[in-house]
């Protein structure tokens, strides 16, 4: 589904990812691990399509199609959804409003039938369910003074209405308490299939207990250091990064 | 022809347009003549206001108006029909509705209906009984001597308005003075004036709507008075829908009284040179003043807000909103200014100016005023200019949405807060229509 290879990207002549390989099946959780300043959230924004970094060299193919020709709106409509670190707070837009005007351009691409007022209530009431928000949250103001919780509880709710294929998900457990994480986790969780796939971009290995990933990669000075089992992220929560951070910097010493 | 000398010919030009003023008159000139005469000999002396006039810094109308007006040319009416009227009609609204054309007022285009306690008056027809409304308060407020605007206009004063609104009595519906240019075959000029009076416990809403119709320059200079008795509501709109030929510079001058509220509203989204005074003085203990503005405009429009709240007692209270989105080589000017008296303890006032700009070549000045003499009171004011939110139409689209779409989500919420204050509803509708119209298309 999703293939990488090589992948520069820098911003302000800052070169921060160094060569990242990836390749991501239908069907597969891979996590993204690594200290940091390692690369995790640019990796997740240039996948993303942010304008900030420039990719300087390399491939991203998704579906196989050129990712990083691709408008930002494009990628989110052919189906890479990016659940932000930090999502942002839209003073005077409503959740409902936005999400109506932005699945309708999502299934227009996809040459779906858009929904009228009553089928996108219906559609909304449902997806709310999965991560226990509110629908008075969704008629406030987007973000807009949510607590940390609910913003995360907003990206998953959003991503079960856009339904992609590939959601890549910035830190979602970052600012979360062990309840708010349990939420989110079982939202990603009850969304997940055979047809999609998922990335989990994390500092701890806490989230992955609740999304428990078939591969884990350690992000390290912009490439993919190591990779393996979910064995490796009980490793890296043992030991820390250190032996990593070590063992690479010997080799390249 | 020098700058200079073209100013020296449009004063020349505008005291004849003055002498000739006087002739028509003809045996009906009223009480007020001498007051007209004295304004214009003061407005004659100074000119249109510089930029060397700490007032006009931004705007100078020695300049614009002085390039674009002529004032030797006549200004007859041309033969307007209704279905001339369309396009700023107001869909849905209940309202009266007085039609002016190029200041002059229109019988056969308005739409009236008797209300008891509602006493509106056309202001020629009113000089000629010399009613005493005139009398009592023309120029008490909007002095002639303190700016060369309503010198201009006290001058001329002929056509407009008187509202009387009587004691405790409520109007049913909105008062819309509409004003067109008609601006079809020639150039206009025109120089509304209106008295508006709200006595003890009344309420009333004035919408003044302004447009033209046609392709060449007009020139509005219009000076509205309002009393705002003890206890009585005005709520005022002034809705600026002009073309990008139209020069406007008017006052809006305030009277308010003890536990008193007055509501302003200004929606402008053209016009070659808009500018407009918006002055409230509470005088007395108790008030309450809204003043809510919205510039949306582009191309060469050069749109200037200037508005003071001049606190004199204590325990009153007044908020200021102003937003504008600025496009191409637009150019917003925002200046509002506090003054909270000795007397005037427990005073709350907030001000906030906030400024969007569309391109590089958009500008905005922004200046807040607060002078406060009285140590009891809370004040605040906050401006800010800056571009669209570049993290917000990320996350937008990064959720599928077209940068388009992303950018118009944007402006539209960031426009609209100030319409969510508006009471009639069809009024909001008709603005976001407008706003929508805009940014969609």
């Amino acid at each position: 589904m999703l293939k990488i290879n090589n992948l520069h990207a820098s911003i302000e002549d800052k070169h921060i990812l160094t060569g990242i390989d990836l390749e991501v099946k239908a069907g597969e959780v891979h996590a993204i691990m690594g200290p940091n300043g390692s690369g995790k959230s640019t990796l997740a924004s240039v996948l993303a399509g942010k304008e900030d970094y420039e990719v300087i060299e390399g491939k991203a193919s998704f579906l196989d199609e050129d990712l990083l020709e691709m408008s930002p709106e494009d990628r989110a409509r052919a189906g890479v959804f990016l659940a932000f670190q930090y999502p942002v707070e839209i003073p005077g837009v409503s959740t409902i409003n936005f999400m109506k005007t932005a699945l309708n351009q999502v299934r227009e691409f996809r040459g779906q039938d858009t929904l009228d007022a009553v089928s996108f209530l219906t559609l909304m009431k449902e997806k709310m369910k999965l991560v226990d928000i509110d629908q008075s949250l969704l008629s406030r103001s987007l973000n807009e003074g949510f607590s940390g919780g609910e913003k995360k509880r907003n990206e998953i709710f959003q991503m079960a209405m856009l339904e992609p294929k590939l959601a890549i998900l910035d830190e979602t457990d970052s600012g979360l308490d062990i309840d708010a994480l349990k939420i989110v986790a079982n939202g990603v969780n009850k969304l997940k299939s055979k047809d999609n796939a998922t990335i989990v971009v994390t500092h701890y290995q806490r989230l992955l207990d609740y999304i428990v990933p078939d591969y884990v990669h350690v992000l390290y000075k912009g490439r993919i250091v190591k990779s393996g089992s979910k064995e490796l992220a009980l490793e890296l929560e043992a030991k820390g990064y250190d032996w990593i951070k070590e063992e690479i910097d010997a080799t390249t010493a | 022809m020098s700058n200079a000398g073209k100013l020296n010919e449009q004063l020349d030009q505008l005291q004849k347009k003055f002498n000739e003023f006087e002739t028509a008159l003809n045996g009906s000139k009223g009480s007020i003549h001498a007051t007209r005469k004295a304004a214009i000999s003061h407005f004659l002396n100074t000119g249109f206001p510089t930029s060397k006039n700490e007032e006009y810094k931004y705007t100078d109308l020695s300049k614009s108006v002085g390039k674009s007006i002529d004032f030797s040319r006549d200004s007859n009416t041309d033969a307007l029909r209704k279905g001339d009227l369309k396009n700023t009609q107001i869909k849905g609204l209940e309202a009266h509705e007085l039609v002016f054309i190029n200041g002059n007022f229109n019988a056969d285009l308005s739409n009236f209906t008797d209300e008891d306690g509602l006493i509106v008056s056309d202001f020629q027809e009113a000089l000629k009984y010399d009613d005493e409304l005139i009398k009592e308060h023309f120029n008490k407020y909007a002095q002639f001597e303190k700016d060369e605007l309503i010198a201009l206009n006290t001058g001329f004063s002929l056509n407009g308005s008187i509202i009387r609104v009587v004691k405790n009595y409520k109007v049913s519906k909105p008062i819309v003075l509409r004003y067109i240019n008609d601006v079809r075959s020639d150039q206009r000029q025109s120089f509304p004036r209106n008295l508006i009076i709200a006595e003890e416990s009344s309420e009333v809403a004035i919408i003044e709507v302004y447009s033209e119709i046609g392709n060449n320059v007009s020139f509005t200079n219009e000076v509205t008075e309002i009393v705002v008795s003890e206890n009585a509501q005005v709520d005022h709109y002034k809705l600026q829908l002009n073309d990008s030929q139209a020069f406007y510079v008017g006052t809006t001058q305030v009277r308010q009284a003890s536990s008193s509220r007055f509501s302003s509203y200004t929606f402008t989204s053209g016009g070659s040179v808009i500018r407009n005074n918006l002055n409230v003085d509470q005088t007395g203990e108790g008030c309450e003043t809204h003043m809510y503005g919205l510039y949306l405009i582009n191309g060469l429009s050069h749109v200037d807000n200037h508005t003071t709240v001049d606190h004199q007692k204590p325990n009153s209270y007044s908020n200021e909103l102003y937003k504008g989105i600025i496009d191409d080589k637009a150019r917003g000017v925002f200046n509002g200014k506090i003054y909270v008296r000795p007397e005037a303890q427990k005073t709350n006032a907030f001000q906030s100016n906030k400024n969007i700009l569309l391109t590089d070549t958009a500008i905005v000045n922004t200046k807040p005023q607060l002078e406060i003499w009285a140590d009891d009171v809370k004040c605040s004011h906050g401006c800010t200019t800056g571009q669209l939110d570049e993290e917000a139409l990320f996350y937008m689209q990064a959720r599928g949405l077209s940068k388009e779409s992303a950018r118009a989500l944007l402006l539209y919420a960031f426009a609209t807060e100030v319409l969510e204050n508006i009471k009639i509803e069809t009024v909001k509708n008709y603005l976001e229509g407008i706003i929508s119209d805009r940014l969609y298309n």
